[in-house]
């Protein structure tokens, strides 16, 4: 039988170990630190995170627990809003376009992390400054799982038969655009060619509805015109000749789209394009990467390309996502770390490629991987995704303060607009007085 | 022993033991703490999240300030909010009505079907309601998908035109409501079918002896016998079809141009779309005073019939 009696030696050995306990280097001697990612789309994108992560947690000694959340039913919406109500839960959470704004003053402030990774990758876009930084200071840094831009997918066939357009020309796979062809890719343009496609049986699969979709394409077509509902300083600006000439515009585009564009959702787009119904739509790839699977004649004829320019310039719809650490959080330092980790090129590198090129990093020094230039087929459809060239990345309402500006977004004041001077057979007058008395409501402090 | 101890203590003491073991063994003593757990669970799950909600509803978009009724205010004055409230009642009126009729009238029919085949007919006629709605209504988008509707397909087939089914204002609403009928229908159905059954044989022996005919009957033994039943279903279901948030978000997300929007689903877009939580909670709050007041009818005049009785 084992003697279990404390004897000299035990008690000494025994009270060296408790004084020792803490100064000891464990395999979790950085603590513990929890995470809530996005729960990625792309299948297999979330364990090549969850490799990274590790790899980072077993080499800085950390204990590491990530919970992947979807944003299906704005589960992760829910989530970051309850966290932040009960100031507990993860210590880096997953904040959606416009989330960290949102959620500014709950969040630990990232200038220490930016300014050097600025320095490393390049400049963010516009976009995400907007987005990420709040009165001066950045409160969260941009993601790369999610960070997503919507350009035009469109059927290069359709366009070639139809509208007498090689789109394989005018963006060509691995080098840059043509610029007498794309000069002359204006709004014009795209409302002849959306008339062409109709009129074969191919209309533009463009929403109207109230979901992000929606907003994002018509937000691009309206800063194209510069028209602009609310300004940087928070004055309603929707009164203008901009804003008449942006509708005046979406009505006569209205009439070659689908009759029910204004019940679409974010899916109805793609369902479209994938069934081989429209020519166009304004999307991340994604129709293109499930068109592949489940309708690869189609997928074989997608071309993935900058938006068209306006009197403004050339706006593209971007959706960044951020990775933000919340002020209550335990363990801010093994946070910080992981984040600088995971914005590194060669992390940001693997993350990409995980996603199959949907993902688009922030930095615009981050923007010339291999993934784009090789995914197929057709090889380089996604060449042109990433904006490098005169492409101006912006969301939907901007440049109103983002309080103002997200409840803009979310409640599809653009969309709705256009819902009510077409469906609705409202005059534009009566349209913008409308949007100006809603956008009153959306002052209040 | 006990005898023994009892002897010593005084007699206060004694009386004190008695009354509280007394006190233990009352029926109502023992209602209570057998309902204590609901009662609790009942307290952190509703009345504090309710207080909860007050609170928040009073605080300014930043959630920093108190402003009191300023939010409520400011809801009166937006025209948003009066189409809410307007869809709200279309959508709850209309949808209870219609719930309540094929309820009733089926009902019926399963009442008389013989008894050997009823509990198939009880078993497929509950179906719409055991499955979970989120799911279900999204079949039923599927059948309304502004593309690919199965009925459209039909429609097409049969040589009419499609109908754009969530696309149009009112074909929107009309599809909400008769999601929403045929998800709630069967717990009318099966409440009617426990109340016909309890009515006694004897009244419609009585009647048909007095000469009256079917319609008769219904009007004058099956409605007045029938009345209580109606009231509480009809007031349990204004309720949770007031509070309806999964078949509109599933269906139709509030378009088009919020056109479908009720209380709970405005109260999402405002609160946790929108970042304005105190709004959010203004708007779900605005739905107490409305079922409040519909409920102390409706439990007025069950009272009454029971005091009558």
């Amino acid at each position: 039988m084992t003697s279990t009696r404390l004897d000299r030696r035990r008690f000494l050995a025994a009270s060296a170990a408790a004084v020792a306990a803490p100064y000891v280097r464990t395999s979790h001697a950085a603590g513990r630190l929890t995470v809530g990612f996005w729960d990625h789309w792309v299948p297999g994108a979330n364990n090549v995170l969850t490799k990274l992560c590790n790899d980072w947690a077993a080499k800085e000694k950390v204990d590491l627990k990530i919970d992947y959340i979807t944003s299906q039913g704005n589960k992760i919406l829910l989530t970051g809003t309850a966290e932040a109500q009960a100031k507990a839960g993860h210590d880096i959470m997953t904040l959606p376009t416009w989330y960290a704004s949102a959620q500014a003053k709950n969040l630990e402030p990232m200038d220490d992390l930016m300014k050097p990774l600025i320095a490393e990758n390049g400049n963010v876009v516009a976009v995400t400054e907007y987005l990420g930084k709040q009165d001066g200071h950045w409160v969260a840094i941009p993601a790369t799982p999610g960070s997503q831009v919507k350009s035009p997918c469109g059927r290069i066939d359709v366009f070639k038969q139809h509208v007498g357009l090689d789109l394989t020309k005018m963006y060509p796979p691995g080098a840059p655009a043509d610029k007498a062809l794309t000069d002359r890719w204006t709004w014009d343009t795209f409302l002849a060619a959306a008339e062409k496609c109709f009129k074969a049986g191919y209309p533009f699969g463009l929403g109207l509805g109230e979901t992000t979709d929606s907003v994002d394409w018509v937000g691009a077509l309206f800063a194209s015109y510069g028209a602009e509902l609310v300004d940087a300083k928070g004055n309603i600006t929707v009164k203008s000749d901009a804003t008449r000439q942006a509708l005046e515009y979406a009505k006569r585009l209205v009439q070659f789209l689908p009759p029910d564009v204004f019940a679409w959702d974010d899916a109805s787009n793609n369902k479209w394009l994938i069934a081989g119904k429209g020519a166009l739509i304004m999307n991340p790839p994604s129709a293109w990467a499930v068109a592949k699977r489940d309708n690869p004649k189609v997928a074989e004829q997608l071309w993935t390309f900058p938006a068209p320019k306006g009197p403004k310039g050339r706006f593209t719809p971007g959706l960044p996502f951020f990775w933000g650490i919340w002020k209550f959080a335990s363990n801010k330092s093994a946070g910080k770390s992981l984040l600088t980790y995971l914005s590194q090129r060669a992390v940001v590198e693997q993350l990409v490629t995980a996603s199959g090129g949907y993902d688009i990093p922030s930095f615009s020094g981050l923007r010339d991987f291999k993934t784009w230039a090789e995914e197929g087929p057709p090889k380089g459809t996604l060449y042109h995704y990433p904006p490098r060239g005169d492409e101006i990345v912006s969301i939907a309402m901007s440049p109103a303060p983002t309080a103002i500006a997200m409840q803009m977004y979310a409640q599809a004041t653009n969309t709705k607009m256009i819902a009510k001077i077409t469906q609705g057979g409202e005059s534009i007058d009566k349209a913008i007085a409308w949007a100006a008395s809603e956008l009153e409501g959306f002052m209040r402090a | 022993m006990s005898q023994a101890v009892a002897r010593d203590l005084p007699v206060a003491a004694v009386r004190r033991v008695g009354s509280v073991k007394a006190f233990a063994r009352r029926k109502s003593t023992i209602a209570f703490v057998m309902a204590l757990p609901l009662i609790l669970t009942i307290v952190l799950l509703v009345i504090y999240p309710a207080f909860y909600s007050i609170f928040l509803s009073m605080l300014n978009k930043s959630m920093e300030r108190f402003v009191g009724f300023a939010n409520y205010v400011f809801l009166f004055k937006r025209e948003t909010f009066w189409m809410v409230v307007k869809q709200s009642v279309i959508f709850a009126v209309s949808a209870v009505f219609f719930k309540a009729l094929i309820g009733f009238c089926v009902a019926h029919f399963v009442h008389n079907v013989p008894t050997k085949g009823q509990r198939k007919w009880r078993g497929m006629l509950l179906v719409p309601w055991v499955i979970p709605p989120a799911m279900s209504t999204l079949a039923w988008l599927w059948l309304f998908d502004p593309s690919y509707s199965a009925f459209n397909w039909v429609l097409e087939r049969i040589g009419l035109d499609a109908v754009p089914w969530l696309g149009n204002p009112y074909w929107a609403r009309f599809a909400v409501i008769l999601v929403n009928v045929w998800f709630g229908a069967p717990f009318f159905l099966i409440m009617y079918l426990a109340a016909l059954k309890s009515v006694p044989e004897q009244l419609y022996e009585a009647a048909a002896i007095d000469g009256a005919n079917w319609w008769q009957k219904l009007w004058f033994v099956t409605l007045p016998m029938m009345r209580n039943i109606i009231a509480i279903t009809v007031l349990f279901s204004l309720i949770v079809t007031f509070a309806n948030f999964d078949i509109v978000r599933v269906l139709t997300n509030g378009g088009p141009v919020d056109q479908t929007h009720v209380f709970a689903t405005w109260a999402f877009k405002l609160g946790i779309e929108s970042g304005d939580i105190p709004l959010g909670a203004c708007v779900s709050l605005f739905m107490f005073p409305i079922l409040a007041v519909a409920a102390i009818f409706i439990l007025r005049g069950i009272t009454r019939r029971g005091n009558e009785a």
